[in-house]
């Protein structure tokens, strides 16, 4: 029985909505429950999870409400959520709000120790902060993994008086939701390591590149932005919608996309952090990047670098994805294997049958088998055995997975999304493409695969950028691992 | 950007009559408009009337089992519905998933996908 007086918690986030979270709020609210809309906690196989004093339940649907409420709904019954296992195994720093906060509360968000990174950084200056963030050995979370604090200085030292800052929330990768969740249920954080960030390098205007797929994400931050102006300022920030082009996520091309031009790849030098939005300098990081900064001004750089492994500092927020029993967001240090994400953390499949495959890096990351998982989530033990840990988005595939369209799959990404500039990327993808199509078909394999290991070659080292540059590794993973789909012999 | 989002949320599509207006406005060639509205996905140039179903087709969405929905999706939404690919709404453990307008559906069935294009 749930006493009358209790407040029910319930996600605004997209994932909740999608899963029918605004029909369950409505049925607790019709049965005379005062309701708060809050951030997802990022159990999202749980969504809509409905959130009693700290006991949750899920997934929950409109009909479920009333046996809830009745205390009998043992069977979505999921216990104190912060006990969870899939919880309390995290170490949530930049997710540290999630499901406990109203997104767009200013009253949460200071009660929660908003706004103290700013103020600290104010207190310290350019200097100190730049020192502080490098220290921390915090590494660019959109793909590149480039030092934070490195980019930073480059830009401060700078040709002033106009410099940006730019946050990548075009979060094209599949698997990935972060930013989204981030954007959705958090958004002071990211407005707050945004003006950090214009604090530090001397830069009066901020922009949030944001990609149209994320409508709730819109709505948020600008209405986010209106709510804090007054605290931010002299910083103003502003959000720019983008256009269904995922090449813009790339930073020169999303730089052409901000200046209201084509979104093609400009080739680098000049780096954009000296010669960026309309010739000046310009710090572009990613959404989590930029979100992980309020946190590492509070508690100071070496306490960020006292989480992970090697050179991979501080926390990632993996993101388990597709047929994965228990999806959702699980931000850990670097250090985890691969496989105890899938399985011990994930519980492997969704639809039971075994894992077969998993792509982790968006469509530019290789396929990894689970041969491969004792691979710690680190930057360089991927590089090294060739794959991405990208956005860290984990895609899942059961046994019954079809590698060869996959591969195809890839290709065709490519060739839909190529910004066109660049010949080994545009016309390399669509022979790719042509070509995987004759060896599903069966004509003249092997010969065809060697076809396909020229042009990933050329892909690989003739491409202006990491959307023809990476194609490769999904497809000739793909190819490597499990040579049979493909029509050759097992090796 | 902001321009030519609002036309495409007023009319629908981005006309020729439009994008030679912009230009005039922007004091740039209509060729410089034209290759804007012509790189981006999420631009039309002619008008359509149909409802539209984005249904995500990306990794995550696939290894959910969004291809075996796109026999019957089509078969729903005949010429009336249109069915476009989009990669990825950023709802990739709740696949397979599709937006309308401003909103987003996730865990589609065979049944509940059918359903909600004959309903749009
Ligand atoms: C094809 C392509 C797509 C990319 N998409 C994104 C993206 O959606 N979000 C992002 O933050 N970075 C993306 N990147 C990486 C950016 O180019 C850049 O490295 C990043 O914005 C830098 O920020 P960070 O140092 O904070 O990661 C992409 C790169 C390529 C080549
Ligand atoms: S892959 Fe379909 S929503 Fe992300």
């Amino acid at each position: 029985m749930i006493d009358k007086n209790s407040v029910i918690c319930i996600s605004d986030d997209a994932a909740a909505l999608a899963c029918g979270a605004d029909d369950v709020a409505a049925a607790f609210e019709k049965a005379g429950f005062a309701v708060k809309r809050v951030s997802s906690w990022g159990m999202q196989w749980l969504e809509p999870m409905v959130d009693t004093g700290g006991i949750g339940y899920g997934p929950v649907a409109a009909d479920d409400v009333a046996e809830i409420i009745a205390g009998k709904a043992d069977r979505l019954y999921i216990g104190p959520i912060e006990e969870h296992p899939f919880i309390a195994r995290q170490q949530r720093l930049t997710f540290a709000r999630a499901g406990k906060t109203r997104p767009l509360s200013l009253s949460d968000y200071e009660a929660s120790g908003g706004w103290a990174g700013l103020i600290k950084a104010k207190q310290i200056g350019p200097d100190a902060i730049i020192e502080m963030l490098i220290d921390s050995g915090l590494r660019g979370r959109g793909g590149a993994g480039f030092p934070a604090g490195i980019k930073w200085r480059t830009v401060a030292g700078g040709d002033g008086p106009q410099k940006y800052i730019v946050c990548n929330a075009d979060e094209g990768d599949s698997a990935t939701f972060a930013d989204r969740m981030v954007m959705e249920g958090d958004p002071f954080m990211l407005i707050e390591g945004m003006a950090i960030a214009g604090h530090a390098v001397g830069a009066d205007k901020g922009f949030v590149y944001l990609r149209s797929e994320y409508p709730h994400a819109i709505v948020k931050m600008n209405a986010a932005i209106k709510a804090c102006a007054h605290l931010i300022a002299p910083f103003v920030m502003e959000v720019r919608v983008g256009a269904g082009a995922y090449v813009c996520g790339e930073e020169t091309s999303l730089l052409n996309s901000l200046e209201g031009k084509r979104g093609e790849v400009r080739a680098k030098p000049p780096l954009p952090a000296l010669e960026g939005l309309f010739g000046k300098p310009t710090v572009v990081n990613n959404v989590l990047t930029l979100a992980a900064v309020p946190w590492i001004m509070t508690q100071g750089g070496a306490a960020y670098a006292a989480y992970g492994m090697g050179r991979s500092k501080g926390t990632m927020p993996v993101q388990l994805a597709g047929n994965i029993k228990n999806g959702g967001l699980f931000e850990i240090a670097f250090g985890m294997t691969l496989g105890e994400l899938v399985n011990d953390i994930g519980g492997g499949t969704a639809s039971g049958r075994p894992v077969k495959a998993v792509q982790v890096g968006g469509p530019l990351g290789a396929y990894i088998a689970p041969d491969q998982f004792d691979l710690p989530f680190d930057y360089e033990a991927f590089t090294e055995a060739n794959a991405l840990i990208g956005h860290a988005g984990i895609t899942v595939f059961d046994d019954s997975a079809d590698m060869a369209a996959m591969a195809r799959f890839a290709m065709e990404f490519c060739a839909v999304e190529s910004c066109g500039k660049c010949t080994p990327c545009r016309l390399g993808s669509t022979r790719g493409m042509e070509t995987l199509d004759r060896i599903i078909a069966g004509e003249n394999i092997a010969e065809n695969i060697e076809l396909i290991r020229d042009l990933s070659e050329m892909m690989k080292y003739g491409s202006l950028c990491a959307l023809g540059g990476f194609t490769p590794y999904p497809v000739m993973s793909a190819i490597n691992h499990w040579p049979e789909e493909f029509g050759m012999p097992k090796p | 950007m902001p321009i030519l989002h609002d036309v495409q949320a007023e009319f629908g599509h981005i006309s020729e009559d439009a994008i030679r207006e912009i230009a005039g406005l922007l004091n740039l060639t209509r060729a410089e408009v034209y290759g804007v509205v012509s790189f981006y996905h999420d631009f039309r140039k002619e008008a359509e009337d149909r409802p539209a179903l984005k249904l995500c087709r990306a990794e995550a969405c696939k290894a959910r089992g969004v291809e075996q929905l796109v026999g019957v999706m089509e078969t729903a939404a005949g010429d009336r519905v249109k069915i476009e690919p989009v990669y990825c709404l950023g709802l990739c453990s709740v696949g397979p998933a599709a937006m309308v307008g401003g909103k987003v559906y996730a865990r589609l069935t065979k049944e509940k996908a059918a359903k909600l294009v004959a309903e749009l």
